[in-house]
């Protein structure tokens, strides 16, 4: 048996990102993500690795795009308040096509908001958070086995693509320990032959860069980013299902919220009510294609968030409007009890909204 | 089989190592585990709790709404999660600083004077409360107690293990 030990959910993404080989960190500390910079502090100085607290969020997301373009495994933490004032960074990377892991421990918003947790943060993760077309893969994880192994994914699908990633957890799954696996295996490396290493005069300049002025140009580079997102909403969509073979209500939900409609689910199997779950691991790329496949076969779905309504607008699109989708939600770092989910399946069991 | 605690008191008091053990515990016995901390602008004197889910099953949600038991340190904690701990579940209760009864009447009530036992004997109060669950419900085999002390506390801190095995002894032999 692999060898476990218990750590907290900020610490195990820490000691994962070291594990898929990143070596420089920036941050600025901020509740409740603050372990992984103190963790990375701790270690990186032990491991030849780069720790710096940044004067400011800005300031480290820069860093992080210095480092990209290096082409070294890199990667930035925060909270939301600071994620929005990295975003600007953010686009910059994907319009540089720069790969780089952002970790955003969400709390509840908007503005400085509180310090407890929150998925509020979705559409900001999804939609890319920052100016112009583009998008960052988003990996949602629920356990701290999760927090693990999707950071590992995150590194190695951005270096795949060349595009930042972006793991979205949140205050609970930062906080909690739980017991982990950390033998993750092989890590998956890629050839940086774009990266700015110096020429030792021996090859062309290497240019990282997203200014194109001339529009036709500029289009074109769109273009052929678009085109390889469709490859990765082809492929890369990581989703699992819990009882859904019978299920009549399909409950959609991700990260913590998953875990909370898991008991809620076996409560009302207990009650006879046939209910299953589709939990997105990806967020970008959405699993649209297990949610309409289910949309021919549930009744009804129910999208439990910590945040506003947003991620019922994907379940709503991925099946086309083929089924109702009701709410159920709390906010502010608030987190819906059982009782809540099962209330909300109750009500979709008798053919109304949540 | 799964069990849901709950350990609530002042900043301060131990609440979070008493969570800590009781995972490292579920950790040694290859036990699903999670261990919740309330994590809001707490500091010492203010209140603070943490729940922690031991089960042979994977654990669902993390938060710890119902507890099968309910550890309260001081008197708010008492009177904020008295009502939410499951029917025919357990509190137990620092009786030197809560000097009311339990009110319901479809719970177990386990009363200790810890902190007071803690000031005469020099030991800790949270260790003794522990000594004094592990004898009084199947939470963990006592034998368990010293693996788990030896496993939490960091090499730098060597020292405190012997008082904190104390304390645990003292808590389970404690007799009213």
């Amino acid at each position: 048996m692999a060898n476990k030990v218990i750590m907290k959910g900020n610490e195990a993404l820490a000691e994962a990102a070291i594990l898929a080989g990143c070596r420089h960190y920036f941050g600025y500390p901020i509740t409740p993500q603050t372990e992984v910079a103190a963790y990375m502090a701790k270690k990186m100085p032990k491991i030849g690795g780069t720790f710096l607290q940044a004067e400011s969020e800005i300031a480290a997301i820069n860093m992080v795009i210095g480092v990209a373009s290096a082409g070294k495994r890199v990667m930035t933490s925060s909270s939301s308040p600071g994620i929005s004032l990295k975003s600007e960074g953010l686009s910059y990377l994907a319009g540089c096509d720069l790969p780089a892991l952002i970790v955003n421990v969400q709390r509840g918003g908007p503005g400085l908001g509180g310090i407890q947790p929150s998925q509020a943060d979705y559409f900001q993760a999804t939609r890319g958070g920052g100016h112009g077309d583009y998008h960052m893969l988003v990996f949602a994880p629920s356990t701290v086995q999760e927090m693990v192994t999707l950071t590992v994914k995150g590194f190695e699908l951005a270096d795949k693509y060349r595009m930042p990633s972006m793991l979205l957890a949140d205050g609970t799954l930062g906080q909690m320990m739980e017991p982990v696996i950390l033998d993750i295996g092989e890590v998956k490396t890629y050839e940086k032959p774009w990266a700015l290493t110096g020429t030792e005069l021996k090859r062309e300049h290497n240019i990282v860069n997203s200014l194109f002025l001339q529009p036709e140009e500029l289009e074109q580079v769109n273009f052929a980013r678009y085109k390889m997102y469709e490859e990765i909403e082809n492929t890369e969509a990581m989703y699992d299902t819990y009882l859904m073979d019978d299920a009549d209500i399909c409950i959609v939900a991700f990260g913590i919220a998953a875990r909370v409609s898991k008991n809620a689910i076996d409560a009302a199997r207990a009650e006879g009510i046939k209910v299953g779950m589709i939990r997105p691991i990806t967020l970008w790329p959405f699993p649209k294609k297990p949610l309409l496949e289910a949309a021919d076969k549930v009744n009804s779905f129910i999208s439990v968030e910590l945040s506003m309504g947003q991620m019922i607008e994907d379940i709503e699109l991925a099946i086309r409007c083929k089924k109702t989708v009701a709410l159920c939600n709390r906010v502010g770092g608030m987190i819906p009890t059982t009782e809540d989910i099962l209330n909300s399946i109750r009500n979709a069991a008798k053919g109304g909204n949540a | 089989m799964t069990t849901k605690l709950l350990i609530a008191g002042f900043g301060g008091q131990g609440v979070l190592f008493i969570g800590k053990f009781l995972a490292y515990a579920g950790l040694i016995e290859d036990r699903e585990v999670c261990w919740m901390p309330s994590y809001g602008p707490e500091v010492r004197g203010g209140t603070s709790n943490c729940g922690v889910t031991l089960s042979d099953e994977p654990i669902g949600s993390p938060v710890v709404d119902h507890p099968d038991i309910l550890i309260a340190l001081n008197l708010p904690s008492l009177d904020k999660f008295e009502g939410a701990v499951e029917k025919d579940g357990s509190i137990y209760i620092d009786s030197s600083l809560i000097e009311r009864k339990i009110e319901r009447e479809d719970v177990k009530a386990f009363y200790i004077p810890a902190t007071k036992l803690a000031r005469v004997t020099g030991l800790s109060a949270n260790m003794i409360m522990l000594g004094y669950l592990l004898k009084t419900s199947n939470v963990m085999p006592y034998e368990l107690a010293e693996k788990v002390i030896e496993k939490i506390v960091p090499p730098t801190k060597q020292h405190l293990i012997a008082g904190n095995l104390k304390g645990i002894e003292y808590g389970y032999n404690y007799c009213e």
